[in-house]
């Protein structure tokens, strides 16, 4: 029978010498709601887990003076949703922890953990991408910082190098006037994985759009940063035929695959409809209102 | 005590009043389900047990050329390893199938271990027994297989084409047992159904309506997996518990495929997680027991999800074609169907029934139906909740709503004037008993749902579709056993595992009918060897016919209590009667309870029995009313509102009854909807967990409302009519009939998937444009 260690060290050095001592197969847990499911399905030949919970830098949640907010890569989803501070500054990441798994599920699992597993439908990442986020890695040869739309490199890889973990994200201060909103496409309506997911952010000067971000989620290797999207919106007035012409945008970007999950034409066509929708939610939320959470 | 949990209504079609039967007595099972004490297959755990697993085939279609197992029985801690060589060679026999449909041992036996071929992705090809389950698990790995892989072919008109790669190599195509085809076939078997001139029939339509339908593989989905444990003791005697529907069955089926006494093996059915047809057959019970024998310890087994997706019985997916005729006023002159179905990888689907069910609703003087059972790389289809009837009746009653909107006919009066009923023809079997099909329609034309406008929302696609169904239930063998106790309760052995809650209702029609207390029973379900012969719980047919076996073991027992007092009293039998429980006699009057008591200790226990095979069984009519909204962007569709009208008979315990119909509509939805198999195009199956695999969940339907009608079955001594099945039968139907009310648009491909409907969106745009 095989065997498998547990370690719960207290500090990013501990964690990465572990890692170090291990090679790749010592794993970092934290909320484990994807990587017990691997290795009990045996997809991994896993030696070592090192818990993350332990670690004081992986769990905070602290907003710095400049309003720039740094997220702990193990906290759990339900600490997001649950801070008034956090769900008024970054909607689209509390859209993403509030339909990750269920219930039970976000009670464990953290947005650190859905991006490093990397899964093309993780429902953060296009949320994160929409946020500006930026990844903070710590390994054997220090610190470094990676754009969180360049950290996904292929499906269920990460651009984490030998010995590396992610540590936690920083999430610049919501500019003024701006909005952010995520959705997805799911066949129910729970305990689903995205056909497609879309997020958004807009930064408004009256009508006027003075900044944008696109993202979508399962219609690429990687969660995909749609930036010309983006960039198509900003000058424009915020509404239908702006949303609509970057809504096209998006889903020419889009290279989806036909799976079990969808086919190239419907997710070509959710990625134009789930464009527009987040774009109105992110609207409503830079004017002060709710967007309506829609599936 | 008693419990209410009604949230429907019933509309009675006769006057009897009962005193136990229509009430809600607290489930006998109830507290050991609630407090996690009750045992299940799981549960078992024997002493020096070791743990077997599966090695299956990675490919759909392939030639086993060589199997060298020596690296596993190397492996530390592993006992036993088999392959197809360790069944003995099956004789070329017929033994009974689950529901009905017989089946050549040899393929049975190939299913649950291949021989020379593997048949589908998941196919078993060796097993075996370790200390512990991953040791097993490491062990499978070091099996080393050779394979010769074979092209795949799916689907069944593909499977059907004269060029199609051949699954089973001396198959030959058969019609009313007489071989038809020159050639080695996938097409196991074709069968014909006619009555009147069809051609007539049409001659005499005004409007004749002909369309296509194909259908995905769809599984049962019991939470509960597979499981088995056995132990082959050396004197030769094999015990089993597992979570079967039905444990007389296993232990014929383990008789025939060990080719082993059946009364050296003893099977105990274990509680049960949801069967819905797919768990009265088996597939790990054999390998349990070869492992035991070879390794001279008791096996237990396990299967996972992704094993039980893979490789048990889902329901055949498949290809219907229906034509129907009509006059200008709605008058049903003719109706022609053709089925084929999925067999899977060895021939038996349920493609049968379903053409006996294609136009069962209707009073159709001409009818032609011709159905084929075809093998495809796919797992053994099995029954599954009224199994055939949903493909077939998708199909008719989709076309019927198509033929009302042709003509402006109301979809209610066109069923009310075209219902079949009592004394009408039925297809290849006899003509109908009393029969509800009217009265549903009518309960559904008068109920809340159908008199409220559906509300329009501008912006959202709403629309509201209506669809009947129709299942035979069937009888087969059921038995009881009560012993009456010194304290006047009753112990009541029956041989039907509980899935529905049928402890209680047949406990409830034995104490109906000696006049005691329901609470005064105590239902068990006994393994093989201590009650009498009983056929699966499946067919809907456990209140009904093991309900009957109660109510003769019930009047076996009074007439015992009658024949006990007599001599007691020393008086003829003929002095004694019985009422409400209550027996009397000149001067004397005795509760069921006193004469217990009294005659316990003159040493007479009375034990009523019985063995029933009952003939009139009571088909069941149901009709569904179904609201959707289509989201018109992204193709995905909201059940608003739901309500189920079904014909219980009479309904002994109405919640039960409500919560089949509540759990049939919800499959239904889910197969209407989302459920299907997805392969790969080398037959691998890509959808194998119940992530993929897209069951509903509670926040995907809304309450399911319902309504009882009783019109009694004439067959019943309670007038009980399955009910367990036919609520799967009209959700597809109904769901497309809503789907055609609000967007104009016919699906005709089960599941009607978001990714479907918006494609089908998307082409209706474009012919508009």
């Amino acid at each position: 029978m095989r065997a498998i260690q547990y370690a719960a060290p207290t500090t990013v050095d501990d964690a990465v010498a572990l890692l170090a001592e291990h090679g790749e197969n010592a794993r970092i847990l934290a909320g484990g709601t994807d990587l017990i499911v691997q290795v009990r399905e045996d997809g991994r030949d896993t030696e070592l887990f090192v818990d993350a919970k332990g670690i004081p830098e992986l769990t905070d949640l602290t907003v710095s003076a400049d309003g720039t907010t740094t997220l702990g890569a193990a906290t759990p989803c339900y600490e997001l949703y649950g801070n008034d501070n956090f769900c008024a500054a970054y909607p689209a990441i509390v859209d993403a922890a509030r339909i990750i798994g269920s219930t039970g599920i976000q009670g464990r699992a953290s947005v650190g953990g859905n991006l490093c597993n990397a899964g093309p439908a993780g429902d953060s990442i296009p949320a994160l991408i929409v946020h500006s986020a930026i990844c903070n890695v710590a390994g054997p040869n220090g610190r470094r910082e990676i754009a969180v739309e360049d950290f996904c490199t292929a499906p269920g890889r990460n651009s984490l190098e030998a010995g590396e973990m992610l540590v936690s994200l920083t999430l610049p201060s919501p500019p003024p006037n701006s909005g952010t909103h995520y959705l997805r496409f799911i066949p129910r309506n729970e305990m689903d994985i995205a056909v497609v997911g879309a997020g958004a952010f807009l930064q408004l000067d009256g009508d006027s759009i003075t900044a944008a971000r696109i993202a979508l989620g399962a219609v690429a290797p990687t969660p995909l940063f749609v930036q010309a999207a983006g960039e198509a919106l900003i000058g424009q007035t915020a509404g239908e035929a702006a949303f609509a012409a970057a809504a096209e945008i998006a889903r020419d970007t889009a290279s989806p695959i036909d799976d079990m999950r969808g086919t190239v034409a419907h997710r070509k066509q959710l990625s134009y409809v789930l464009t527009q929708r987040a774009l109105r939610g992110a609207l409503a939320h830079a004017q002060g209102g709710t967007p309506s959470n829609g599936h | 005590m008693a419990v209410e949990t009604r949230t429907g209504r019933t509309v009675k079609h006769h006057d009897n009043t009962y005193n136990v039967i229509g009430t809600t007595p607290i489930r006998h099972d109830g507290v050991e389900k609630v407090t996690g004490e009750a045992l299940y297959g799981s549960d078992i755990n024997l002493p020096g047990q070791f743990h077997g697993k599966v090695l299956r085939s990675p490919h759909a279609h392939a030639r086993i050329l060589s199997i060298d197992t020596s690296r596993a029985e190397a492996l530390d801690g592993v006992h036993a390893v088999i392959t197809g060589q360790d069944i003995p060679e099956p004789a070329d026999k017929i033994i009974s199938g689950g529901e009905g449909d017989g089946n050549l041992l040899k393929y049975k036996t190939e299913n649950i271990l291949a021989r020379a071929k593997t048949h589908y992705h998941g196919h078993p090809v060796a097993a075996v027994a370790a200390i512990s389950p991953h040791i097993a698990g490491q062990a499978v790995k070091l099996i080393d297989v050779t394979y010769e892989v074979l092209p795949a072919v799916l689907e069944v008109r593909e499977a059907m084409a004269p060029d199609a790669p051949i699954i089973i190599e001396d198959l030959l195509t058969e019609l009313d047992d007489q071989v038809i085809s020159e050639t080695p076939s996938n097409i196991a078997e074709k069968m014909v159904y006619e009555t009147g001139d069809v051609d007539q029939g049409f001659e005499e339509s005004d409007l004749i309506v002909d369309r296509e339908f194909s259908f995905g593989v769809v599984h049962q989905g019991y939470i509960e997996t597979h499981n088995a444990t056995a132990h082959w003791l050396k004197d030769g005697n094999i015990h089993v518990w597992c979570s079967s529907q039905g444990a007389f069955s296993i232990r014929s089926e383990l008789a025939n495929i060990l080719d082993h006494p059946i009364t050296k093996i003893h099977v105990t059915p274990m509680e049960i997680g949801g069967g819905f047809g797919g768990k009265t057959t088996s597939y790990l019970e054999p390998l349990a027991a070869l492992l035991s024998r070879k390794s001279g310890r008791p096996v237990k087994m396990n299967m996972d999800r992704d094993e039980v997706l893979k490789a048990t019985g889902p329901t055949p997916g498949g290809y219907v074609r229906v034509k129907l005729g009509v006059t200008n006023a709605g008058i049903v002159k003719a109706g022609y169907a053709e089925l084929a179905f999925d067999a899977g990888g060895f021939p038996g689907s349920v493609v049968g029934a379903g053409c006996k069910c294609v136009f069962a609703p209707y009073n159709m003087p001409n009818a032609k139906v011709v159905g084929y059972d075809v093998v495809v790389n796919k797992p053994k289809t099995h029954a599954y909740r009224a199994p055939g009837a949903t493909h077939a009746e998708f199909a008719s009653e989709t076309v019927v709503d198509e033929i009302c909107r042709e003509l402006g006919l109301d979809p209610v009066e066109f069923r009310l004037q075209n219902s079949a009923k009592e004394g009408d023809w039925q297809l290849d079997e006899p003509p109908y008993a009393r029969i509800g099909h009217i009265e549903c329609v009518e309960a559904a034309r008068d109920s809340d749902h159908w008199q409220t406008p559906l509300e329009q929302v501008p912006g959202k696609l709403r629309g509201r579709g209506i669809a009947s169904g129709f299942w035979f239930n069937v009888g087969l063998t059921s038995s009881a056993i009560a012993r009456l106790n010194s304290d006047g309760s009753v112990t009541l052995l029956e041989g039907s595992t509980d899935i529905g809650g049928t402890r209680t209702s047949v406990a409830m029609q034995f104490a109906e009918t000696l006049g005691i207390s329901v609470d005064d029973v105590f239902p068990i379900v006994a393994d093989t060897d201590s009650v009498g012969q009983t056929d699966v719980t499946g067919g809907s047919r456990v209140t009904f016919a093991t309900g009957i076996a109660a109510h003769d073991a019930a009047n076996d027992m009074k007439q015992q209590i009658i024949a006990g007092l007599a001599d007691l009293w020393e008086m003829s039998e003929d002095a004694i009667t019985h009422r409400d429980g209550t027996f009397l006699t000149d001067g004397k009057s005795l509760t069921v309870r006193e004469a217990a008591l009294l005659l316990t200790d003159e040493e007479i226990f009375p034990v009523g029995r019985a063995t029933v095979t009952p003939e009139r069984v009571g088909g069941a009519f149901t009709t569904h009313i179904a609201d959707v909204e289509v989201d018109g962007e992204t193709g995905k569709v909201e059940i608003l509102r739901y309500t189920a009208v079904q014909d219980a008979g009479v309904a002994i315990y109405p919640p039960y009854v409500e919560g089949q119909i509540q759990g049939g509509v919800v499959q239904g939805i889910g197969w209407a909807l989302n459920e299907d198999y997805v392969y790969d195009d080398k037959g691998l199956l890509r959808n194998s967990s119940l992530l993929d695999y897209r069951m509903p969940t509670a926040l995907d339907v809304p309450n399911i409302e319902t309504i009882i009608v009783e019109v009694p079955n004439p067959g019943h001594p309670y007038g009980v009519r399955g009910v367990g099945e036919v609520p799967i039968v009209p959700p597809p139907a109904a769901v497309a009939n809503a789907i055609h009310d609000a967007t104009g648009l016919r699906l005709r491909d089960l599941p009607m998937s978001p990714a479907r409907v918006q494609a089908a969106l998307t082409s209706q745009n474009g012919d508009q444009t």
